[in-house]
């Protein structure tokens, strides 16, 4: 339970730095494949905790739809704050990351809620 | 010619292991047993050399003279007797000799009803089966083990309902009396002291000595079990004071001591109303609750005291405390509600220090307290009154201001009272104030819950989000009970569902010792077939392999269970945790699976419950086949039996 509340606390703290950065539009990012992203956004792990469509969970923050610019994502991949482990230049070149960053721009929006008959009151 | 009776070797042996009764039957025994020559007789003075018979002899060979070969009752009936008397409604077991007497007396001279015998596959199955039943039922269920290996066996599922404050009424077989232990494998089944394996996490322990022993004995473990904290309990039955038979003299002195059940402690009147000073003056407190709600009465109290004050509640799931969609309930807010706090009170909390501290699990171990300067914890637990030392469930040290060593459900009444009575008119209007700011914060989360449950909707693998939506969308109407710890699925069933009564949710295993989920929700769902409830269990992957007999288990017994798989291929916990290991030795994550995951082959959990005798289907990907799947599980449940839906899932 502890170490469940550890990760939801580590989640919380992420999304408030995703939110914090985050512009309404990302910035320029670097040319990046989508789907050798995907590719890479699975061998690489990121899926573990953020789930394969960067939507989140209790272990990792949501990163679909609400992406920090690029230098800021690969800032916080390279020293993360929370309970995430770094990557470093060596294990996730930042080109790579670059592509990672492609799929998860690439990922669609949630449908609305109000379309989602089991998701109302 | 006259038939020849001829057993061969093997034969005997798999009977005797199956049945246990050479003693029984010496008629059969001794057709069948090989021609063995007679031990010679020791001469004067000389001890007799211990000679290596054949197995099958050693088990056949007769007494010479057996004046007496039939009993009318013997031991194992008074402890039905007592058993009886203490109302426990089943005993789960995988059979073993070493409890033979016992086992043979609840069958036949019990009737098998008042205890039930539950058949199961594995002894952590049966102590993990109690487990779940408790959270339903609450009072404990009987399990029968070998003192031994059927001990070894059941050890983690004891240590996972120690640490949760859950009684289980354990009895052990063994046989002490050396001199009278079959040879073979008797001995490596006996054992001096049964209890030592586990004293560690057991509240309290004996081997009884005579029947009269066992009755005064059995009746306390009960009583020693059921006072807060509870926790399991062991008896271990000699075997030949289960198999020989009551004299005439011991009959007329035996009786079952009356049970009278300790009142719960409460906390000091003066630490009560200094809590209820510090609540009711705080301008931000928040109560925590963990494993606050002993019983439904626990639930009222909560809600009653969280009303009184108008404070938010968290609850941490180790008990249904609270409801999931009471205009109090903050706990899907994270950590804000108790970083804005001046008072905070915990109830029954396993971790206080945790609760308050946050700590990053980095190559350096780096702590932070978030509460803020000058705020005041109190604590209320009855754990405090109980902690041993070896193993070290009991966290760090919290640095409290007021600590109650008390029932925390127990202390509420005198805590509302005390509360109320320092309620001014003014700290009314404050209250209700933070009451409506409160709600309104309630009903924003409720909000952005669906909003994040609409992510990955249309997936495949199937979000948790859509898993949980899914199945809540096929039992709300029901009477339903979740009888699984849902941690793994991001919870979204405790943040979607909702949740009002007490049996709408069980909490959690105690120790995480994996394992748990599946035998649980068994027993839980055994309790709550005779309440007609739907017993409803999201199923973890890893868990269901740990001793998937318990699936037959719950066939065989016609125990109605929906079980819906979050089956994510994985030990996922330990892929995160290799993946940071990796990580921070700069090795990157690309090996994480090796020994983490379980795939290649994927294994077919629907194609194992039906082997077992349970309804199943899957794997499903798509998450538009769910509902007609859950559908098609849901009407065999109805009928009685259990019922499985395998689903491959996100990873949370």
């Amino acid at each position: 339970m502890k170490q469940t509340l550890m990760v939801i606390a580590g989640a919380a703290l992420m999304a408030a730095v995703l939110t914090a950065q985050a512009p309404a539009q990302p910035a320029a990012a670097p040319a990046g494949n989508a789907d050798t992203g995907k590719k890479l956004f699975v061998s690489n792990g990121c899926w573990q905790c953020h789930g394969y469509e960067g939507q989140g969970g209790v272990a990792g923050a949501r990163l679909a739809g609400r992406l920090m610019p690029f230098a800021g994502f690969t800032a916080y991949v390279r020293r993360p704050v929370n309970q995430m482990p770094p990557y470093v230049e060596k294990v996730l070149p930042t080109a790579d990351l670059a592509r990672i960053y492609a799929y998860l721009q690439s990922r669609p929006a949630a449908p609305p809620v109000a379309s989602i008959p089991l998701l109302q009151k | 010619m006259a038939r020849k009776r001829t057993v061969d070797r093997r034969d005997f042996l798999k009977g005797a292991a199956l049945s246990g009764a050479a003693a029984l039957v010496p008629e059969a025994v001794a057709t069948a047993a090989p021609q063995a020559a007679p031990a010679a007789q020791p001469e004067a003075g000389q001890a007799a050399r211990p000679t290596v018979a054949p197995a099958a002899a050693r088990e056949a060979d007769p007494a010479p003279a057996v004046p007496v070969t039939t009993i009318d009752r013997p031991g194992g009936d008074f402890m039905v007797d007592v058993l009886k008397a203490l109302n426990i409604e089943y005993v789960a077991s995988n059979p073993g000799s070493s409890f033979r007497g016992i086992h043979e007396s609840i069958i036949n001279y019990g009737g098998n009803k008042m205890p039930e015998f539950l058949t199961c596959c594995h002894e952590e199955s049966s102590v993990a089966m109690a487990h779940g039943y408790f959270k339903i039922e609450g009072k404990p269920m009987g399990v029968l083990c070998h003192g031994t290996v059927g001990l070894q066996h059941a050890s983690m599922a004891i240590y996972n309902a120690y640490c949760d404050r859950v009684p289980i009424y354990i009895m052990a077989g063994n046989h002490l009396d050396a001199m009278g232990r079959r040879p073979g494998v008797e001995w490596a089944h006996s054992v001096q002291d049964a209890a030592g394996m586990v004293r560690d996490f057991i509240k309290w322990d004996d081997a009884p000595h005579s029947l009269g022993h066992f009755a005064d004995s059995a009746v306390r473990a009960y009583k020693i079990a059921m006072t807060s904290p509870m926790m399991p309990v062991l008896l271990v039955l000699d075997g030949h004071l289960q198999e020989e038979g009551i004299s005439a003299a011991e009959a007329a002195h035996m009786r079952v001591p009356k049970l009278t059940l300790t009142a719960p402690p409460q906390g000091d009147a003066g630490a009560v109303a200094d809590a209820a000073r510090l609540l009711v003056n705080a301008e931000s407190p928040v109560i925590v609750a963990d494993r606050a709600a002993r019983t439904p009465a626990g639930m009222a109290r909560l809600i009653e005291l969280a009303e009184t004050l108008q404070a938010p509640v968290i609850s941490q799931h180790g008990r249904m405390n609270f409801p999931s969609r009471h205009p109090l309930n903050l706990s899907e807010a994270g950590r804000q509600p108790i970083a804005n706090a001046d008072v905070i009170l915990g109830l029954e909390l396993t971790d206080f220090w945790g609760t308050v501290t946050a700590m990053r699990d980095g190559l350096q171990k780096t702590t932070r307290s978030f509460v803020k300067p000058g705020a005041k914890l109190i604590s209320i637990t009855a754990v405090d009154l109980y902690t041993k030392s070896n193993y070290q469930d009991f966290q760090r040290y919290p640095e409290v201001d007021i600590a109650m060593a008390a029932d925390a459900e127990a202390t509420l009444p005198a805590l509302i009272e005390a509360c109320r009575k320092l309620i001014t008119d003014d700290r009314r209007r404050v209250m209700q104030e933070r009451g409506r700011r409160i709600a309104e914060a309630h009903a924003k989360a409720q909000d952005a819950m669906r909003q994040e449950a609409a992510h990955a909707w249309n997936a495949s693998p199937i979000s948790t989000a859509r898993l949980c939506a899914e199945v809540w969308a096929q039992v709300r109407n029901e009477d339903w009970s979740l009888v699984a710890n849902s941690g793994n699925t991001s919870d979204w069933a405790l943040r979607m569902w909702d949740m009002s009564k007490y049996y709408h949710h069980i909490g959690d295993s105690g120790a995480a010792g994996v394992g748990y989920g599946a035998p649980a929700a068994v027993g839980a769902a055994l309790a709550n077939k005779k309440y007609g409830r739907l017993s409803v269990n999201i199923q973890a992957d890893g868990d269901f392999l740990y001793a998937p007999g318990v699936w037959w288990t719950a066939a065989h017994h016609r125990i109605p269970l929906l079980s819906v798989m979050h089956n994510n291929r994985a030990y996922h916990q330990e892929v995160m945790h290799i993946q940071r290991m990796a990580n921070f030795h700069g090795r990157g994550v690309t090996r994480a699976n090796i020994g983490t995951t379980i795939d290649d082959p994927n294994v077919d959990f629907a194609k194992i419950a039906q082997g077992m005798g349970v309804y199943a289907e899957g794997p499903i990907t798509n998450p538009n086949d769910l509902a007609p799947a859950i559908q098609r599980a849901l009407a065999v449940v109805k009928k009685g039996e259990p019922a499985l839906v395998d689903v491959v899932t996100q990873p949370r």
